[in-house]
């Protein structure tokens, strides 16, 4: 579905993303974990459009988007719930999840955004009640709820997650991760991006490690769960400590 | 009456600003220029033409000069200062005026009153105001009711707010942003220039008479809070209001003063006026 081949970008001229490979097949949960400042961020930016890769190849669905602006990879499917939810936020909660619909009406696809909009009151109950309410004065999780409902109702074929739970309570990431899930049972295609490696790991198929703008590791989801390397760095195992008990 | 005359044409020329302030977050400083073209080209036309039909144009044309001038000089540029931009804006207005002197000359021009004639009055409870005031504070309304709808119930009105609340995430959505920018372009000059025709029979129009009218209407929009358009309907009539009563108490030319005191004082005790709060102030860029 994603074929992301020797990519490099950066803001100016900082180069973050040096020579990533990297690949999503569909009906797939894909993670990637890293530390801050790795470059998770800027990979899914690049992905989206909102900054331009400066080399290597990003297919989507064997289409080259490297090239492309934000606008118009949403139209192919391709759709970022981004970090910090950016969301609109002096605009009400149904009127977010409407614009999120916008590449719908644009394909003379107005027609099913009633039932859409059916399907996420379904999944996120809690946007239903507070549809007339404006989207900054949600809670944190809610907003995330938001963000997510929002790229949903584009219908992509690739959603991609951008620290979904940060800042956000331990119960709450759970409802947010046990979303995810349900969202890969209703055969969409996922590719997050998280610092709480474990809980990202816990739910996913395959990962891959970027560390200083390289992926330095990729496998199975339980590979690098007991992996020695991703135990230290990623999942806070103090192995030594570990040994000498 | 007459207070809340200008203070119309002042609000209207306010929105344009707050239109494309909330679209960029710039202010455009030839948005004054509209108004002028506006009238201007009504009064040509309605040589040829009938009133509704000369307004009509004039307004259309407007637009399209709006929609050229963000295409030529604004879209091209990639995350301008503000300061650029404020530069570039003017350099627009001086640009319009100048053409405008070329085209028209320095001759006075009106608009005939939209119904009745100047000496004509209407009795309203036993006040007798001139019909063409019934016609702005009209027109004025409409405008007003006319944007808040399509701001908040039509999709295209939506896509614009969300690129001003949050750019990068409009894109996200698949929204053009910077077809939204030019939009937005059209949509005050569109506003301007209807003002434009509506004054024109009261205020008279000439090349230069945009400039004070831009300065009248950045006042209004500082002290409503820049952005906020319902809040621009109350300053543009406190300052109306302000400004015919000053006449009683103060020599006529000091009429003209007022406005400026107001922008000093607002930019100096509250800057993000009468009915902004800081906390908006402080995320603007300047």
């Amino acid at each position: 579905m994603l074929r992301i081949k020797n990519v490099e970008s950066g803001y100016g001229r900082l180069k973050v993303l040096k020579k990533v490979t990297m690949h999503i097949r569909a009906g797939e949960i894909v993670t990637i974990i890293g530390a801050n400042g790795a470059g998770k961020t800027s990979l899914l930016k690049t992905v989206s459009g909102l900054i331009p890769a400066r080399s290597g190849e990003i297919l989507f669905d064997m289409k080259e988007i490297g090239k492309l602006p934000p606008e118009k990879i949403v139209f192919l499917g391709c759709s970022l719930v981004p970090e910090g939810r950016q969301l609109f936020a002096p605009m009400t909660v149904k009127e977010n999840i409407l614009l999120g619909a916008y590449p719908q009406y644009r394909k003379k696809r107005g027609d099913q955004v009633g039932d859409d909009l059916e399907r996420i009151y379904g999944l996120f109950p809690r946007l239903r009640e507070r549809e007339r309410q404006l989207a900054g004065t949600l809670s944190g999780g809610e907003q995330q709820m938001l963000a997510i409902a929002r790229a949903l109702m584009a219908r992509p074929k690739l959603i991609m997650m951008d620290e979904p739970s940060m800042g956000l309570a331990p119960l709450v990431i759970k409802d947010i991760f046990s979303i995810v899930t349900r969202l890969r049972r209703e055969g969409n295609t996922v590719l997050l991006v998280e610092q709480n490696a474990k809980a990202a790991l816990g739910i996913a198929d395959r990962g891959y490690v970027l560390e200083t703008g390289k992926i330095i590791m990729e496998g199975t989801a339980e590979e690098l769960l007991s992996n020695r390397e991703v135990q230290r760095a990623y999942l806070g195992r103090d192995l030594d400590a570990e040994g000498t008990m | 009456m007459a207070g809340i005359t200008y203070g119309t044409i002042y609000a209207i020329v306010a929105i344009g600003f707050n239109i494309i302030y909330n679209a960029t977050g710039i202010i455009n400083f030839a948005q004054g220029e509209f108004v002028m073209l506006g009238g201007m080209t009504a009064v040509t036309l309605n040589q040829f033409i009938p009133l509704p039909l000369a307004i009509l144009a004039a307004v259309v044309i407007t637009t399209i000069v709006g929609a050229f001038i963000e295409i030529v000089f604004i879209r091209w540029l990639h995350k301008p200062s503000v300061l650029r931009m404020v530069i570039i804006t003017i350099g627009i207005s001086i640009l319009i005026r100048e053409t405008a002197l070329h085209i028209w000359g320095e001759s006075v021009k009106a608009l005939p009153y939209f119904t009745g004639s100047s000496g004509s009055s209407i009795n309203l409870g036993g006040v007798y105001i001139s019909s063409q005031i019934l016609w702005v504070v009209g027109i004025g309304a409409l405008v007003v009711a006319a944007l808040g709808a399509f701001f908040n119930l039509t999709m295209l009105g939506r896509q614009m707010r969300a690129c001003a609340a949050n750019r990068d995430a409009a894109r996200l959505c698949g929204i053009d942003a910077g077809n939204m920018v030019t939009l937005s372009f059209m949509v005050s000059a569109a506003i301007g220039a209807l003002g434009g025709c509506i004054i024109c029979p009261i205020t008279y129009v000439q090349y230069d008479s945009g400039t004070p009218l831009a300065i009248k209407g950045f006042t209004v929009a500082i002290l409503g809070g820049l952005g906020n358009s319902t809040a621009a309907v109350g300053a543009g009539m406190i300052l109306g209001i302000l400004e015919s009563f000053s006449i009683m108490v103060l020599p006529t030319a000091y009429k003209e003063a007022i406005s400026i005191a107001i922008l000093l004082a607002i930019l100096f005790v509250k800057p993000s006026g009468i009915f902004g709060s800081a906390e908006a102030a402080r995320l603007k860029e300047f």
